[in-house]
């Protein structure tokens, strides 16, 4: 079993309904979110290009935040899942720089917190939330062992990119382009 | 790739727009932890050697900093997490890959091992203090606590010597392990940090002294680790423009960016390379207040850590 995210930037309207599902159903605190919506412009005009991609932990393979954590509150949870374990975090903040997504932040209550790709879901066989409220259903989920998944077939039939591979994270949430 | 990035719905305290994780706390305790360090190293060392008599302000005297910079260093560092209550957490287990759990479990040994060596010439050093305070006559235990430090106190001085340089280097290793932050995943950081705090822990040993020998030879060893340092930095520099592009993006800060007059300025010239001409100076006969280098290296060595965790933190991967 291993949990991958499989996005198309070609689909993504950059609506924010994800981030928004996050918020509610993890009862994120105001001005605070696990997932944000990155518009990025490249080359220059009149030949730009845009994307838009849907951002979160990567969930990586190699995950620095899980290397540094101190007390092993940054664990990897079955399905490759990186998970923070609230009452044995510090806050000393580690993580955080270590992260090269920045996906991870100080929760107002003191641990740090992140994406769990709605772990709490998963165990009742639901997706995440973020995806299951994708309006354009450009977001996908699914074990990435199993070849015949929805995501294994996306990343042998599609182009994808991972973000910052260069950081040697083996992230596991991947981009259609 | 070069992209122009516009994150929308993203605004969290001390994360955007750029990290803020880490504060004066942290620079604070890197430098308070070094200083430390330098001196305990100073202090063994030199009396596995049998030079305690010789070097009283080394072995004895300066010994009252390290267990007060660590108490002061481990309170800045509680005072940074955010969910303090649950620090005891650290002790629960120890993990190899991470520095942070190494330097706690340093701290954890090294802290009170300061407290008994200070504590073992307290009445010896400090004995005009202790006819004031008179604390051997009111607390009949110490005695027996004063006894199994002389005792003791070269194991305590072979435990510390190593010891001591892992706290060193730890200070320094705590930052280049972060590959997410350009400026601080350079190798050299480990050996910098150390030297570095080698050199203020040997300014204040010439600040405290009273010998005009003393004084003499640690102006000599400051002056050596001063060139070190200078060579590290050279090579830190150097390590960065054979880098990446972030870390090429990186140095920038460092080399004609905004931190370039507290590096260049208060680091390298004020911290390091005046007092090293003043050594210079002295050493080679002339009457130079020697006070006056030991304080530019232990402000150079205040200043530098809080550069390095300001700066460190503005850096990232591009992606």
């Amino acid at each position: 079993m291993r949990y991958a995210m499989v996005i198309d930037t070609l689909k993504c309207v950059g609506c924010s309904d994800c981030v928004v599902a996050c918020q509610t159903e993890n009862n994120i605190p105001h001005g605070y979110c696990r997932d944000w919506i990155t518009e990025a412009v490249s080359g220059s005009y009149p030949n730009v290009e845009l994307e838009l991609r849907s951002e979160r932990c990567n969930h990586c393979d190699t995950a620095p935040c899980v290397r540094c954590c101190p007390t092993g509150a940054s664990h990897i949870a079955e399905g490759g899942v990186v998970l923070v374990t609230a009452d044995e975090c510090i806050g000393c903040g580690a993580c955080i720089e270590s992260c090269p997504y920045d996906a991870r932040y100080q929760h107002p209550d003191g641990h740090v917190d992140k994406c769990t790709f709605c772990y709490h879901r998963l165990e009742k066989g639901q997706l995440p939330a973020c995806v299951s409220v994708c309006p354009t259903r450009c977001m996908y989920f699914g074990d990435l062992d199993n070849p015949n998944s929805q995501v294994s077939q996306l990343l042998k039939n599609r182009k994808y990119k991972t973000l910052a591979p260069e950081a040697g994270t083996n992230p596991h949430v991947f981009y259609l382009i | 790739m070069q992209e122009e990035l516009f994150t929308s719905g993203r605004n969290i305290p001390n994360i955007d727009p750029s990290l803020e994780v880490w504060h004066w706390p942290i620079a604070l305790y890197l430098f308070l932890g070094g200083l430390a360090a330098g001196i305990l190293f100073f202090a063994a060392l030199f009396y596995v050697l049998g030079k305690d008599k010789e070097y009283p302000a080394a072995v004895k005297k300066a010994s009252i900093i390290p267990p007060i910079a660590l108490s002061l260093g481990l309170l800045a560092l509680v005072y940074d997490l955010t969910h303090p209550l649950y620090t005891w957490q650290l002790f629960t287990t120890f993990r190899i890959e991470s520095p942070m759990s190494w330097g706690a479990w340093v701290l954890m040994i090294v802290t009170p091992l300061s407290f008994l060596w200070t504590f073992g010439y307290y009445r010896e050093t400090y004995a005009n203090i202790e006819s004031k305070l008179k604390l051997f006559t009111r607390l009949k235990f110490l005695h027996d606590v004063e006894m199994f430090v002389i005792k003791n106190r070269k194991k305590i001085a072979y435990a510390l010597i190593p010891l001591s340089l892992i706290l060193g280097v730890y200070t320094g290793i705590l930052l280049s392990a972060f590959n997410a932050r350009p400026l601080w995943n350079n190798a050299i950081l480990g050996p910098l940090f150390l030297t570095s705090g080698l050199s203020t822990g040997a300014a204040a040993i010439i600040l405290l002294s009273k010998s005009a020998k003393e004084k003499h030879l640690f102006g000599k060893i400051d002056l050596g680790l001063i060139i070190v340092e200078l060579a590290l930095i050279a090579h830190m520099i150097m390590g960065y423009y054979a880098g990446s592009q972030v870390q090429l993006e990186a140095v920038e800060l460092l080399v004609g960016g905004e931190f370039t007059l507290m590096f260049f300025g208060f680091v390298v010239l004020l911290g390091l390379l005046v007092p090293a001409t003043m050594e210079l100076i002295e050493l080679v006969g002339y009457k130079v207040p020697v006070i006056v280098p030991a304080v530019l290296v232990i402000i150079g060595g205040l200043v530098f850590r809080f550069v390095m965790i300001e700066a460190g933190q503005l850096t990232r991967y591009l992606y």
